[in-house]
């Protein structure tokens, strides 16, 4: 049997035209909303077309049509039968002191996973500086890190040393802020390798980070290690650990263990978590950013290190405080009873 | 080409057509082109800046750069529904894998994981694994459940060159039509109907082969007198067929 095709389309072309035209408006407006007899009227077009195609491939195959067809489908299909949350207006406020951290909240055994193999690096890289300091130059790959703590306070402490990063604070700090949020993308999106690359990832930092602290502490130089590293750190490792907290979520989606769902719902599910979280990093890496290159590495006798030991301790509290309790909803007594 | 097949609830099944890996690599490469070219043209206004403070216009180049390498695929996928400018000349497109509206967290995952997909270097594991995979996906693609697709250019089919109105010999012998339509294999009559919406892109000589075979199936079929296909060209006799085939209001829907 042939389809009458100049017939077929005659009758039918002002339907796919509305309906066409209907999923123009719905892609371009983010924030379009349909009235009840809209969404009739768009649930009737797409049903018509359906059938049309359905007609189309049973009786007869022109393959521009029924391709022009397929793709209005498709479009329409997408639009009904979208369950995730209707994206609504973008507001940055909202998002950064309620989303972000009800999303770290949501999943803390990651973030614990994550703290974990860093402690577990730097404890590594702490023992393997103090029982064998040649190993010093294999664990902290950094020429300003080689000489011994001593000489390197003495170096920094020098007056001509004050403020030796005049003239190009602006582009220290843009390429520190740059590399952190590469290695902490990095640090997330090697969670699609079940979450080996991004424990790696962490274990190597943690395996640096502890060299260098027990290093300046077997030095006799702890303070003037908390004094450089706690203003930019307190934001800057647990920035890192957040990130590798998005890892270890996309990881456990891959696997699912104890999950029933399909690895496609599991995936769909934590995507927009993920998103939270890494943007959520990029903020803080900024403010690290700023901080390490306009006020870390100033040392005594520019900055006290008492101060710069207070800043990054009321720092550190102030974003535990942030993720622990930043868009709680508060309880309401009247309400509970 | 590999297709995408998604069944709706309604039991329609369409289909989407999946890009090659060779076209997403030059796509890409396209896209690359995009970017070096912005950040060349930022490039000329850093020294205007650099009047100020070099240190700044340093920061603003080194910031851009981060920033228009990370959001150009982001930025440019969430506006233009899946697609990069890459994308767009080479008529592709990022859908959700099972049909469904792309969302922000797709595009965003899609993207940052492509640092993954890098590696060691160019695109060498995202390469490897969309060779592999069935739906022709890089990890960036698995993770957050898309697939790039090949869009069809959609035109409704120029009926008019196919069928001028002209008077048809063969309707006056209704029942060798009848004849002919019960007898007529679906696939042979689309083959005609596509052999003349084609007629201008086949070589001349060609042409007039591929019609005359066409035509000689149709003449095994049904023979109409002889009085009427005397002097008939094939393609003319092949217009004859496809217009009682295609064009009759009794035709079933």
């Amino acid at each position: 049997m042939i389809i009458d095709i100049e017939k077929f389309i005659t009758q039918e072309r002002s339907y796919w035209s509305e309906l066409e035209k209907s999923l123009e408006g719905l892609e371009t407006d983010f924030g379009a909303q349909l009235s009840l007899s809209e969404i009739k009227r768009f649930h009737y077009l797409y049903g018509r077309t359906a059938s049309d195609l359905a007609r189309l491939t049973t009786f007869s195959t022109e393959p521009n049509l029924r391709r022009y067809l397929e793709s209005l489908v498709a479009r329409a299909y997408g639009q009904l039968h979208e369950s995730r949350g209707r994206q609504v207006r973008f507001k940055p406020l909202q998002w950064f002191f309620t989303d972000f951290p009800q999303t770290f909240r949501r999943h803390w055994i990651a973030f614990v996973m994550s703290t974990a193999l860093l402690l577990g690096g730097s404890l590594f890289g702490g023992l393997s500086m103090r029982f064998d300091p040649e190993a010093k130059s294999t664990l902290m790959p950094f020429d300003h890190l080689m000489q011994t703590p001593a000489e390197r306070v003495a170096s920094e402490q020098k007056p001509q040393h004050a403020d030796r990063l005049a003239g190009r604070k602006s582009s220290f700090s843009s390429f520190l802020i740059t590399n952190n949020t590469r290695v902490s993308i990095l640090t997330l999106a090697l969670g699609v390798t079940c979450g080996i690359g991004t424990a790696i990832l962490l274990f190597s930092n943690g395996v640096m980070l502890g060299a260098v602290c027990v290093d300046y502490i077997v030095g006799g130089q702890s303070v003037f290690l908390a004094g450089w590293l706690l203003p930019h750190g307190s934001i800057e490792i647990p920035s890192i650990l957040i990130a590798g907290q998005g890892g270890f979520i996309l990881a456990h989606a891959l696997i699912g263990y104890g999950s029933s769902l399909s690895m496609t719902s599991r995936l769909r599910a934590i995507l927009p978590d993920l998103t939270n979280l890494i943007f959520g990093v990029a903020v803080l890496l900024i403010w690290a950013g700023i901080i390490e290159a306009f006020f870390s590495q100033y040392h005594e006798p520019v900055i006290p290190y008492w101060v710069k030991i207070t800043f990054g301790s009321i720092q550190l509290l102030l974003l535990t405080l942030f993720l622990m309790r930043s868009g709680v909803a508060p309880t309401s007594s009247g309400a509970k009873s | 080409m590999n297709t995408l097949r998604i069944r709706t609830p309604e039991g329609v099944q369409f289909s989407l057509m999946l890009a090659s890996p060779v076209t997403r690599g030059l796509a890409l490469a396209i896209d690359l082109a995009c970017i070096s070219l912005v950040v060349s043209v930022l490039g000329v206004f850093l020294p205007i800046i650099g009047v100020i403070s070099s240190d700044l216009a340093n920061a603003i180049y080194v910031l851009s750069y981060f920033f228009i390498s990370i959001s150009y695929g982001i930025l440019c996928e969430w506006l233009w529904h899946g697609q990069t400018l890459g994308k767009k000349i080479l008529r592709l497109q990022v859908v959700d894998a099972q049909g469904l509206k792309l969302q922000f967290s797709q595009i965003v995952m899609r993207n940052l994981i492509r640092f993954v997909d890098c590696l060691p270097g160019f695109y060498l594991l995202g390469g490897m694994v969309c060779f592999l995979n069935g739906r022709v996906q890089r990890l960036g693609d698995f993770a957050a459940g898309t697939v790039v697709i090949q869009q069809s250019q959609l035109f409704q089919p120029n009926l008019d060159q196919v069928l001028p109105g002209k008077f048809n010999s063969f309707r006056k012998h209704p029942h060798l039509i009848a004849r002919l339509r019960q007898s007529v294999p679906t696939a042979l009559a689309d083959l005609a109907l596509q052999a003349l919406l084609r007629r201008d892109q086949f070589d001349p000589a060609a042409r007039v082969e591929i019609f005359s075979a066409i035509a000689a199936q149709f003449r095994t079929l049904v023979e109409f007198p002889e009085n009427e296909v005397r002097d008939l060209p094939d393609e003319q006799y092949l217009r004859n067929v496809v217009d009682i085939l295609f064009c009759n209001d009794k035709a079933v829907l």
